[in-house]
């Protein structure tokens, strides 16, 4: 289980070593693209490209810039914007961490609390009315933007019914949790609900699957025989054997979401996150935001992967022999 | 069914029905999955009509602005862009929608183009992008995973690699990171060139983002086939690297790719919307349905028809081909399984 543990961290780092690689060349190599045009604005003489070219360090070797850049980004850390000069990009990180993270926090419990009942209430009603109306519920969900949603929200919110059903609906932004946890709340209501629609919905889906084919086994089947009700069979039985598949697909969702995966929510409500953040920069094509921001999500991505990986493996000793 | 037994004595007449037969079979009793299947039909179908209403029925262009127009609806003379009469009176706010099939019967955006027109031609461009995208994935996904799990080797530890390398990155950062530089330049590869502002561009970059997505459960499929004993009995008999690959592995994932096809088409409708929508996607003059979304934002509180309109027809479209891929999965390949999705 030791030597799994290592070799799993092992092959995170290699994998975020070959992500920054990725970024890197994505950005600086592709064939036609100038970050010192880009820098020095439209107008200028070769001249000046020059010499923002050497004042950048454009003008060294691939592997050298790349060097320099992580060597910036992690050891230094003063890595600064091209557009805005001066801003250093870790600590804008920093300062936009806490946003995305209060938003994935209480979108992830209101997902899970209504994706789990969903699941269970499906499964358990299978055959009833309820069971295809959920399940449709739950294609919805999967099916409609949710930067769309979003904006249809928004609408609602702050226009349509502003002045009657949701005159308490406060304007778009961000109050930090330190400063008024109430408001905190209330400005982050709205955003949690439409991010955590698209997840209760694969998450109903998921579960509602599992727990049928759960529902099929050999165990479920010895339960029913020793009398055992249904519905502890359910919530006892099944139910706990499901929700390995749930814990294991919430890690990867929040890994993901953290990582970038909530930056059009963010966007859409303006909320200055890390999505946010890297948004604006892609916008100016500010490539050590970018750098830096992308890098933060692939951090997040394959820590989510590699922890539950050793999950797995601690739950499923059959793993850890791959 | 009453007729049973006459059917099934025709079967043992004719021998057992092959796979195909009675997965499709299967497919067509599941009546979610028929309507889902025909519903995206109909709205393909509506849509590739979009150059036949815009010039026979709303007589309009909707990709050329119509700031100064004007139109006659029941006797009166109505302006596509009207004066504001409320606030400071200044600025031009477009007419809402008019309910009236032939004039701007879902109002017009702020450059007076008619926004019912765009959305069919929008259409076109999204269902485009989506279909053609999932097709090209399912297609490079399936040589790259069956390649990958029937060598097995360097080959599949090279692949398997960049799938991981793929799989870890934040997909939407990706696609994202990708089309602001592409966007820009065009792809260049070897040969090849693409234009900037091409449909191809974004085309290409769903396509390949998405591709371990589908290759990586195909390959598990692939591995576990060739243990199996018709694959072993052909390997045995002499039969060649290729025919064993067309013959006997291609048939055994097929299934699974058709799974996979209505899904991915709506995945990558679903991701084509958002990266039009932050304007990264389709390039103006073309429009799609992210884009118009895009155009209604500014006109959110005003005009809100322009940005909700598009989005229901994704809603549709996205909403009958995942019900048609459940319905294919139950009838094909019950395990079949994508990440991201159930």
């Amino acid at each position: 289980m030791g030597l799994f543990i290592v070799r799993r961290f092992v092959a995170a780092v290699l994998v975020m070593f070959a992500i920054s690689v990725l970024v890197f060349l994505i950005f600086f190599a592709t064939p036609g693209v100038d970050p010192a045009a880009r820098i020095a604005g439209r107008s200028a003489t070769p001249q000046i490209l020059a010499q923002v070219r050497h004042a950048f360090g454009l003008d060294r070797p691939l592997p050298i810039r790349y060097l320099l850049m992580m060597d910036h980004l992690f050891i230094k850390q003063d890595l600064s914007s091209y557009v805005n000069i001066g801003d250093r990009v870790v600590p804008q990180i920093l300062n936009a961490a806490p946003v995305t993270l209060s938003l994935i926090f209480g979108a992830a419990v209101i997902w899970l609390l209504v994706g789990i009942a969903g699941g269970v209430v499906a499964a358990a009603n299978r055959g009833k009315i309820i069971d295809p109306i959920i399940t449709f519920l739950g294609i919805g969900a999967i099916s409609v933007p949710a930067y769309w949603l979003g904006e249809v929200v928004l609408y609602f919110t702050q226009s349509k019914l502003h002045s009657s059903v949701f005159s308490w609906a406060p304007g778009s932004g961000y109050v930090p949790l330190t400063q008024n946890p109430g408001e905190w709340a209330l400005h982050l209501l709205f955003p949690w609900l439409t991010l955590a629609s698209l997840y209760a919905g694969i998450y109903a889906r998921v579960l509602r699957a599992e727990l049928v084919n759960a529902l099929n086994e050999d165990y479920v089947r010895t339960a029913r025989a020793k009398g055992l009700s249904e519905r502890r069979i359910l919530m006892r039985h099944a139910l706990r054997c499901s929700l390995i598949t749930v814990v294991t697909l919430f890690g990867l969702d929040v890994g993901a979401l953290v990582g970038g995966a909530a930056l059009l929510t963010e966007v859409v409500f303006g909320l200055p996150g890390v999505g946010l953040l890297t948004f604006n920069a892609l916008e100016n094509l500010d490539l050590p935001v970018i750098m830096g921001a992308v890098l933060y999500g692939a951090f997040f991505v394959v820590l989510a992967n590699a922890v539950v990986d050793i999950a797995y493996a601690f739950l499923d000793p059959r793993v850890r022999l791959v | 069914m009453t007729d049973s037994s006459v059917t099934s004595t025709a079967k043992s007449a004719r021998g057992p029905e092959s796979p195909w037969r009675s997965s499709l079979r299967q497919l067509w009793r599941n009546r979610p999955a028929i309507i889902g299947f025909f519903v995206f039909l109909v709205v393909v179908a509506v849509c590739l009509c979009a150059p036949l209403y815009a010039h026979y029925v709303a007589h309009e262009n909707p990709f050329t602005s119509n700031i100064q127009g004007t139109f006659r609806l029941h006797g009166r003379t109505i302006h596509v862009l009207q004066q504001n009469t409320q606030g400071t009176g200044l600025g031009v706010t477009p007419i809402g929608p008019t309910w009236d099939f032939s004039h701007y019967f879902l109002g017009a955006d702020n450059q007076g183009r008619d926004v019912f027109a765009r959305l069919l031609y929008g259409g076109r461009t999204s269902l485009l992008i989506g279909t053609s995208s999932a097709l090209i994935c399912c297609a490079v996904a399936a040589v790259l995973g069956v390649v990958a799990g029937y060598f097995g080797g360097p080959i599949d530890w090279v692949l398997s690699r960049i799938f991981d390398i793929i799989w870890a990155f934040p997909i939407y950062l990706l696609a994202i990171s990708l089309s602001v530089v592409l966007l820009t330049t065009g792809i260049q590869f070897g040969p090849i060139h693409v234009g900037a502002g091409s449909l191809l561009v974004p085309i290409l970059i769903i396509a390949s983002i998405y591709v371990p997505y589908v290759a990586r459960p195909l390959r598990g499929i692939v591995i576990s086939l060739r243990e199996r004993e018709f694959i072993q009995s052909a390997i045995g008999s002499g039969a060649s690297d290729t025919r064993i690959l067309l013959k006997e592995i291609l048939p055994n994932v097929a299934p699974s790719i058709i799974v996979f096809l209505p899904l991915m088409v709506a995945f990558n409708l679903l991701t084509e919307s958002a990266l039009s929508f932050l304007s990264i996607g389709v390039q103006p003059p073309a429009a799609s349905w992210g884009t118009i979304i895009n155009d209604g934002l500014g006109l959110l509180y005003t005009r809100p028809a322009v940005a909700i309109a598009p989005g229901i027809m994704i809603a549709i479209t996205a909403i009958s081909l995942n019900i048609l891929g459940d319905g294919a999965r139950d009838a094909f390949d019950p395990k079949a399984k994508l990440r991201g999705s159930v």
